[in-house]
């Protein structure tokens, strides 16, 4: 073996073409982990022995003649909010502790049964609430670039794990930005799908209208490779769309951007907040795709600016409800008292985060009575009116662009103290997921301090072709 | 038990009833009573987290049956949660139809023809069973709690009546029709013992001159027909008392105690309940095409009360004769009416069917028509007695079948000829002076005792209407 591959396509066809084993890429991967990880703390489970069974098992397989699949020995690292049978699924929280899910996620199963291993579960905000990871019972994930700044988040974990070398690939889960705000802070490939493309059967809800699964990878093709697999319908997701949808390839990967309308989202890029230096690579990017063929202008969508307002009573309102469940009945943590009012309230306090609580407790009130209709009621009115805006500026645009994250990597306890400055970090994410609609974030160089910059593409519903042909071409003009 | 005079007590029931689905509501675990505690569960009827619900074709067919039979709008519907914490509710939220029930707006004739307006009727899922040990049995004070999800997830269609029912009667006659048309539709058994049909009343009382209706309180735990009707008279009637003392009624859900024959006050409700209802994320709006709902309807089973009426224009019964509610409820009207229209005489038959056969009415279903028939046809044309018929009937059903004029030839059943009749009853008054005398100064009760003596000394084959006959014209002669 001269080279081992890193990238989940390579590893895929060496692995096909018996190049290398997916034990020797397992190992690779293991080794990377145990330089880094006490380090970086991505994971909050290393599954060694269960990815050098599963290696075993695909190189038996391919020794028996067997056809292995397009992810064939590739490790995959999952975000701790996905069900893993027979291994522990956390959430980052205490109250799910010891608990471990009699059921694969859907998106486990069919990663496996395309060849993938799954070499560890990520760190994560806790319940997959916050941006920077630091919400997190077990400690803080750090950004590989510079250890001293935030990874981003909520699913700091899995963008680590791919920007580390820990696995080419990795699942995130993406509510409000989740998945693509932390690419950008990592300086890797993030991609929040269509709703309903990826199932969500399996993932521990935070906001079920809001909430999808998505892949990281360190290129395009890695992150479209992972998507095609994960993709597709399911009949235990009733939310899951039924129809067809486009597989990603090579007329996408190849960024042919020439005729495509590209529209800059005024209200985002001009958006409070928004650093210098990422408005100067912004506006790089643009030029890029301008320089390839794209005809790119500025695009309002008005509506865009109430997203944060929205998305701040939806998703609490819709937690308050999925996570109600987790009243120390039947598992997780159960702190004993002498009846069962106490038991509940003990129990929640005990094992709740501080932001837990308090989406909890924002939520619970915008859902009561007296209160419904001029919180969670003009939020619903909103998040239309976003979807409104969003589908006319489609009707003149192909995709549209904004910066991902308003700054670069941030540092620990910066804005941990301020919710709503921390909540700002998904000012330009959060449409997306109120939309339903396809984002994806690309690494677009650095910034004044050198750490990564990303720049997010949206796309119309199912417009996942369109949306990464506009990202391969990023990716290939990227400084 | 009935109010005072210028009182009215105002009648609403809500009537949960179990589908009789192979699967549960959201997954695919059985649906079944009685099985072994905590093993028809998945994670989805667990509420695991990561799970998901997927909506139950055939639970939405049996709602859109019971919409049908009361005669709703079907329409497009949608699901929430209504949140509130309880340890048998696995996610802490039970999801349910709202503002946007499937069925709207129907109604239910009771046999007398008393219209009772049908809300609404709407779909929703089935908590656990919680076993609370130590204590009174309710949960508050209880040393521990079993908790048995074999029934979380099961589909539940909630029927809402108008308050329109002004007697217990009316209420009962309500829950006994409804029962009736769950069972003819397939859409439940409807067994209040077991819990498949669940029943809750909302009382209120108010002076006869006023329309304004009075609090109203709502009654739990009632599990038979019979204890309806004392729980709404016993409630109504506190009501009343508490308002004649001067006091006030409260707002409250209170349960039936069966054996102290009383309400006991459960929670209070001086605020509203706060569920915090919300469109449940996890499905999406449900919306039966016109063909479905319209095959839904043209397939739907026969109700009770066109059967009734089928069966009382059969016999020249009245349809709201309890006779001809007992052999439909049995579903043996097909034997009544396969019996008339092989030419039995239709009064002949209902009785028989109504009794004797409604006392084995599984042989009964099962009974030959014709054997019926020829029975009937005997009996009618007085080649057997009455007594001798039942005998015959009974016979057949015991033995699943038979000749019935063999059984009768075996008996050596004969109807009596009309002078030896005469013969024996005169001997019988002869040797009763006392009673006869009783029997000729209008006590009624005697009657029998002479029956009886004829019916031994001739071996049980006299024919019981034709002694009395007999009897009434000695006493005119
Ligand atoms: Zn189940």
């Amino acid at each position: 073996m001269s080279e081992s591959p890193t990238t989940a396509i390579d590893i895929a066809a060496a692995v096909r073409d018996g190049r290398v084993t997916a034990a020797e890429v397992v190992e690779t991967h293991l080794a990377a982990i145990d330089a880094r990880e006490a380090e970086l703390h991505a994971c909050n489970a290393v599954l060694a022995d269960e990815a050098r069974a599963a290696a075993g098992r695909g190189d038996a397989a391919r020794a028996a003649g067997a056809t292995l699949g397009p992810l064939a020995g590739v490790p995959v690292a999952l975000k701790d909010n996905m069900c893993t049978r027979g291994i522990p699924t956390t959430c980052s929280s205490k109250i799910l502790e010891g608990w471990r899910p009699p059921y694969d996620a859907t998106v486990v199963t069919k990663l496996q049964e395309a060849g993938a291993i799954v070499i560890a579960k990520t760190n994560l905000d806790e319940f997959a609430m916050g941006s920077s990871t630091e919400n997190s019972a077990f400690g803080p994930t750090k950004n590989p670039h510079d250890v001293t700044k935030v990874p981003g988040g909520s699913s700091g974990g899995s963008a680590v794990a791919v920007a580390a070398g820990f696995a080419p690939i990795s699942l995130g889960s993406d509510t409000g930005g989740s998945i693509r705000q932390p690419a950008a802070l990592c300086g890797v490939v993030g991609l929040k799908p269509t709703y309903g493309t990826v199932s969500r059967y399996g993932l521990i809800a935070f906001a079920s209208s809001l909430d999808q699964i998505g892949p990281f990878g360190a290129t395009i093709a890695d992150a479209a490779a992972t998507y095609n697999v994960i993709a597709g319908h399911d009949p235990r997701d009733s939310t899951s769309y039924a129809g067809a949808m486009a597989t990603i390839g090579a007329a996408e990967l190849a960024g042919d951007v020439s005729g495509m309308r590209v529209g800059i989202i005024s209200e985002l890029v001009g958006a409070e907040g928004i650093a210098d230096d990422v408005k100067r690579r912004f506006t790089e990017a643009a030029d890029a795709l301008s320089a390839a063929g794209a005809k790119v202008e500025e695009t309002s969508v008005p509506a865009c600016v109430y997203g944060l307002s929205a998305y701040y009573l939806i998703a609490p309102a819709e937690a308050s409800s999925n996570l109600a469940r987790y009243d120390g009945v039947r598992y997780g943590l159960r702190i004993e008292a002498d009846n069962i009012t106490d038991m509940y309230t003990q129990t929640r306090t005990a094992g709740f985060g501080p932001e837990v609580k308090r989406r909890i407790m924002l939520g619970t009130y915008a859902l009561s009575a007296g209160y419904y209709d001029a919180y969670y009621g003009k939020a619903l009115k909103v998040r239309s009116l976003i979807a409104r805006d969003f589908a006319a500026a489609y009707e003149k645009f192909d995709v549209l662009l904004s910066p991902t994250a308003p700054t670069t990597a941030f540092g620990f306890g910066a804005k941990t103290d301020n919710p709503l400055a921390m909540y700002l970090s998904d000012v330009c994410t959060i449409p997306s997921n109120l939309c339903g609609d396809p984002a994806i974030s690309v690494p677009f160089g650095t910034g004044d301090d050198g750490l990564p910059v990303g720049v997010q593409v949206l796309a119309p519903a199912l417009g996942e072709p369109a949306l990464f042909r506009a990202a391969a071409a990023l990716e290939g003009s990227a400084p | 038990m009935t109010l005072p005079d210028g009182w009215v007590m105002v009648i609403g029931l809500e009537v949960h009833c179990e589908l009789k689905t192979a699967t549960k509501l959201f997954c695919g675990c059985p649906n079944m009573f009685g099985d072994e505690p905590n093993t028809n569960i998945c994670p989805t009827c667990l509420g695991l987290p990561g799970s998901l619900p997927v909506l139950n074709e055939n639970a939405v067919e049996l709602a859109m049956r019971i919409g049908a039979a009361l005669n709703c709008d079907i329409l497009a519907s949608t699901f929430h949660r209504k949140n509130y914490f309880y340890p048998d509710m696995p996610k802490d939220y039970q999801v349910s139809q709202y503002d946007e029930p499937i069925n709207l707006n129907g109604r239910l004739d009771l046999p007398d023809g008393f219209r009772v307006g049908v809300t609404r009727a709407h779909i929703e899922e089935d908590t656990g069973k919680s076993t609370h040990v130590g204590g009174d049995g309710r949960i508050h004070g209880a040393t521990h709690s079993l908790v048995d999800y074999n029934r979380s997830g099961v589909p539940l269609v909630e029927i809402v009546s108008e308050p329109d029912m002004r007697t217990a009667d009316q209420a009962r006659a309500y829950v006994t029709e409804l029962r009736a048309i769950l069972v003819a539709t397939g859409a439940s058994d409807g067994r209040m013992e077991e819990g498949s049909m669940r029943v809750d009343a909302n009382i209120s009382v108010r002076r006869s001159e006023t329309d304004e209706f009075g609090t109203r309180c709502e009654i739990k735990n009632v599990n038979s027909i019979r204890s309806l009707g004392r729980a709404i008279e016993y409630e109504a009637a506190r009501q009343v008392g508490l308002i004649e003392a001067g006091d006030r009624v409260i707002q409250q859900t209170r349960h039936w105690n069966e054996q102290q024959g009383r309400t006991i006050t459960g929670r209070v409700k001086e605020d509203a309940d706060d569920y915090r209802y919300f469109l449940e994320p996890d499905l999406v709006p449900l919306d039966p095409s016109p063909e479905w709902i319209a095959s839904v309807r043209s397939e739907l089973a026969v109700l009770p009360a066109t059967r009734r009426e089928a069966v009382a224009a059969a016999t020249g019964a009245d349809a709201s004769a309890t006779a001809v509610a007992t052999v439909v409820d049995l579903e043996l009207d097909q034997l009544v009416l396969g019996a008339v229209a092989a030419g039995a005489d239709g009064r002949i038959a209902l009785a028989r069917a109504s009794n004797e056969v409604a006392a084995d009415a599984e042989g009964g279903r099962g009974l030959d028509v014709a054997a019926f028939t020829a029975v009937i046809a005997m009996e009618s044309a007085s080649e057997i007695t009455a007594t001798q018929a039942k005998t015959v009937l009974g016979e057949l059903l015991a033995d699943g079948g038979g000749d019935p004029e063999a059984i009768a030839a075996k008996h050596g059943f004969e109807a009596m000829d009309g002078s030896v009749l005469d013969s024996v009853v005169d001997k019988v008054i002869a040797a009763n002076p006392n009673e006869w005398q009783r029997y000729k100064d209008g006590d009624a009760k005697v009657t029998g005792f002479f029956v009886g003596q004829v019916m031994k000394a001739t071996g049980g084959k006299a024919d019981g209407k034709a002694v009395t006959a007999a009897l009434v014209a000695r006493t005119k002669a």
